[in-house]
C-alpha cells in the first residue's frame, strides 16, 4: 500500500508558529464489518511526531477513535518564515510517511 | 389521499400547538450545528483529495502519454481557475453541453488517448472513477469564492434547461417520489439535515454551490454525477448512466437557478 | 498551503525519521518507549486513568475541552484540549462511551503550548475528559458532546 502525502500550513504570528495538518489515513477502527460480515482489520496511525527545524514540538500517540484523514492544530514558541515544519507518523500495520512545510 | 389528508391535518394540529416549544429548541440546535460546521471547514479533508487532482493533472497517462495540462474546461486550454463555476456549458468542438466530469472525459479521451469507458464502467470512487473525483476536486476547489455563472444564451443549453426541469419533477420508483418531493419545499427536513428548496435560487445556490463535497459519515469526496446518482438511488429507481444527458439536463437545471450564488466547492457535509 | 513540499523526504521512512531524533537525543525517551498499548487498549475511564498513571486527577478550571457542543456526525467531532496550567507536559483526549476510552495523547516539549485540536469519533453522546499532565500531577476537566448520529458504523 502506498501512503498519501499530507496537507501541512504553519504560520508565524507575534512569535508564535501556528500549525494545521490533514492526514491522509483510513483510520479503521477494527469495529466495523464489511458487507460479507467480515470485521475490517484495525488500522491506524498510532505514532505521530511534528518537529520544527529537526526538533520535536509535537509527540503524538492516536487511538482508533481519531477520525478518518485525521486533522491537529497546534501551536510553538518561535519558528521564522521558511523554517521547516516535518510530520511523521507511524501505523499499527508499520507503515510510515514524511512530509515538510516551510513556515509562512 | 384520503390518508394522506388525515396525516397532514394532523401533522398541522401537532405543528401549530409544539410551535413556540420547537422553534426555541431549535434555534439553540442549529447554533450548536453551525458551530460544529464552521470547525470542520476549516481542515476540509477535499484538501487531501485535491492535491491528489493536481498531481494527477500534471501526470502523463494513457496512449499518448500526455497530461490534462492543455484540457479546456471553457476559459481556454488550461485555464482552472474559475472554469467549474462556469459550467456546465455547451462546447463547440463536441458540439454537446457538458458538465465538469465529460468534459474532462473529453480531455482524457482527445489529449490523452484514455477510454471515457473505463470512467464510466468503474464503480463508484473505485479505478478510473477514484481518478476522476481527484481530478474534481482539484478542478472545483480552483473556483471556490467565485460567482456561479453559467452561461444560458445558446439554445442546446435552453434544451438542457427544460429537461433538467421535466427530470427534476417526474416521479418514478416504488415510492413515487421525484427529486421535488424532497427539494421542492421551504423549509424541509430529515432528521436534523435541512433540505434546500432547488425550485429558489437561494436554495438551489446552497445545493449546488456546496457540491461536489466530502462527506463526513462516510469520509468520501462524492462528485456531482456520484451526488445526483445518489438522489436517483434514493428514490429506489433505475439509477442513470454515468455522464448520461439526464444527468447533465439535472445539473444544468440546478446551475442555471443557482446562478448569481457563491461557490462553496468542495463542500463538508454531515 | 502554498509553502507545501509534496515529496515525502528521501531520507527515509518516519520511523527512520524518528529513530534518528532518538539518537540525537531529541525526542524524550518516554514517547519512544512505543505506544501505550495497555492505556488504548483499555475500556472504562478508571482502567484508562491507571494505564496512563493518572492516578486521581483534580478537576480543574484551568482545564478545558474545547469544541462545539453537538456534532451533526458522530465519525468526526471536533475537539481540542486547553490548559492553562503551567507546565504543562501533556495532554489527553478520553471518550467515556467510546469502546476504548483514550482517543489521543500529546507530549508538549518545552515551548508548545497547551492547547492542541484534532478529530475524533464518537459511538454516541457522552461525556468528554481532558486529562493534563503539569509536573508530577494529573489534572482533568470534561464536557458532554451530543452527537446527533453515531460515528462508528459508518
Amino acid at each position: 500500500m502506498s501512503t498519501k502525502p499530507m496537507r501541512i500550513r504553519a504560520s508565524v504570528k507575534d512569535g508564535v508558529t501556528e500549525v494545521k495538518a490533514l492526514i491522509a489515513h483510513e483510520m479503521e477502527t477494527g469495529q466495523r464489518k464489511d458487507a460479507n460480515g467480515a470485521v475490517i482489520p484495525a488500522w491506524f496511525i498510532t505514532e505521530l511526531t511534528a518537529t520544527h527545524n529537526g526538533k520535536p514540538v509535537l509527540v503524538s500517540e492516536f487511538g482508533t477513535a481519531v477520525s478518518k484523514n485525521p486533522y491537529l492544530a497546534f501551536r510553538f514558541k518561535g519558528g521564522a518564515a521558511g523554517d521547516k515544519i516535518a510530520i511523521s507518523w507511524k501505523d499499527n500495520k508499520g507503515e510510515s510517511r514524511t512530509d515538510e512545510a516551510a513556515i509562512a | 389521499m384520503v390518508i394522506r389528508q388525515k396525516y397532514l391535518v394532523a401533522a398541522l394540529a401537532v405543528g401549530l400547538a409544539g410551535a413556540p416549544l420547537l422553534a426555541a429548541a431549535s434555534d439553540d440546535l442549529l447554533e450548536g450545528i453551525n458551530a460544529y460546521r464552521e470547525a470542520l471547514a476549516d481542515g476540509n479533508p477535499s484538501e487531501l483529495v485535491a492535491a491528489e487532482g493536481e498531481e494527477l493533472w500534471k501526470t502523463p497517462r494513457g496512449p499518448k502519454n500526455a497530461s490534462l495540462e492543455k484540457c479546456d474546461l471553457g476559459l481556454g486550454p488550461g485555464v482552472v481557475k474559475g472554469a467549474s463555476a462556469q459550467l456546465p456549458r455547451f462546447f463547440k468542438d463536441t458540439g454537446k453541453v457538458q458538465d465538469l466530469e465529460t468534459r474532462l472525459m473529453t480531455c482524457m479521451e482527445t489529449l490523452q488517448g484514455l477510454d471515457p469507458k473505463a470512467v464510466v464502467n468503474a464503480g463508484w470512487l473505485k479505478g478510473e472513477k477514484e481518478k476522476m473525483a481527484a481530478l474534481v476536486a482539484y478542478v472545483v476547489t480552483e473556483s471556490n469564492g467565485q460567482k456561479i455563472k453559467v452561461d444560458m444564451r445558446h439554445p442546446e443549453m435552453k434544451k438542457m434547461y427544460d429537461l433538467g426541469k421535466l427530470a427534476f419533477y417526474h416521479r418514478a420508483g416504488p415510492m413515487d417520489f421525484s427529486c421535488a418531493t424532497c427539494h421542492g419545499d421551504q423549509g424541509k427536513r430529515i432528521r436534523m439535515q435541512e433540505l434546500p428548496d432547488l425550485r429558489t435560487q437561494e436554495g438551489a445556490a446552497a445545493g449546488w454551490g456546496s457540491w461536489p463535497a466530502y462527506r463526513v459519515s462516510n469520509g468520501q469526496f462524492w462528485t456531482m454525477q456520484h451526488r445526483l446518482n445518489d438522489c436517483y438511488r434514493q428514490q429506489r429507481t433505475a439509477e442513470p448512466i454515468y455522464g448520461s444527458d439526464v444527468t447533465i439536463a439535472l445539473s444544468v437545471y440546478l446551475a442555471a437557478t443557482a446562478n448569481g450564488g457563491k461557490v462553496m466547492t468542495p463542500g463538508i457535509k454531515r | 498551503m502554498n509553502n507545501q513540499r509534496r515529496n515525502v523526504l528521501k531520507t527515509g521512512t518516519g520511523a527512520a525519521v524518528l529513530g534518528a531524533l532518538a539518537a540525537a537525543g531529541m525526542i524524550p525517551n518516554v514517547a519512544l518507549a512505543a505506544w501505550n498499548k495497555a492505556a488504548f487498549e483499555a475500556k472504562s475511564m478508571a482502567d484508562t486513568l491507571k494505564a496512563l498513571g493518572a492516578v486521581q486527577p483534580a478537576d480543574s478550571s484551568d482545564v478545558q475541552v474545547t469544541g462545539p457542543d453537538i456534532a451533526e456526525n458522530g465519525a468526526v467531532v471536533p475537539v481540542g484540549v486547553d490548559s492553562k496550567i503551567a507546565g504543562t507536559t501533556m495532554v489527553a483526549i478520553l471518550i467515556d462511551k467510546n469502546p476504548n476510552a483514550l482517543a489521543a495523547s500529546f507530549m508538549l516539549p518545552a515551548g508548545t503550548e497547551a492547547n492542541v485540536q484534532t478529530r475524533v469519533k464518537m459511538g454516541q453522546t457522552s461525556n468528554v475528559y481532558a486529562l493534563v499532565k503539569a509536573g508530577d500531577k494529573f489534572y482533568m476537566a470534561t464536557k458532554e458532546i451530543k452527537v446527533t448520529l453515531g460515528g462508528c458504523g459508518g
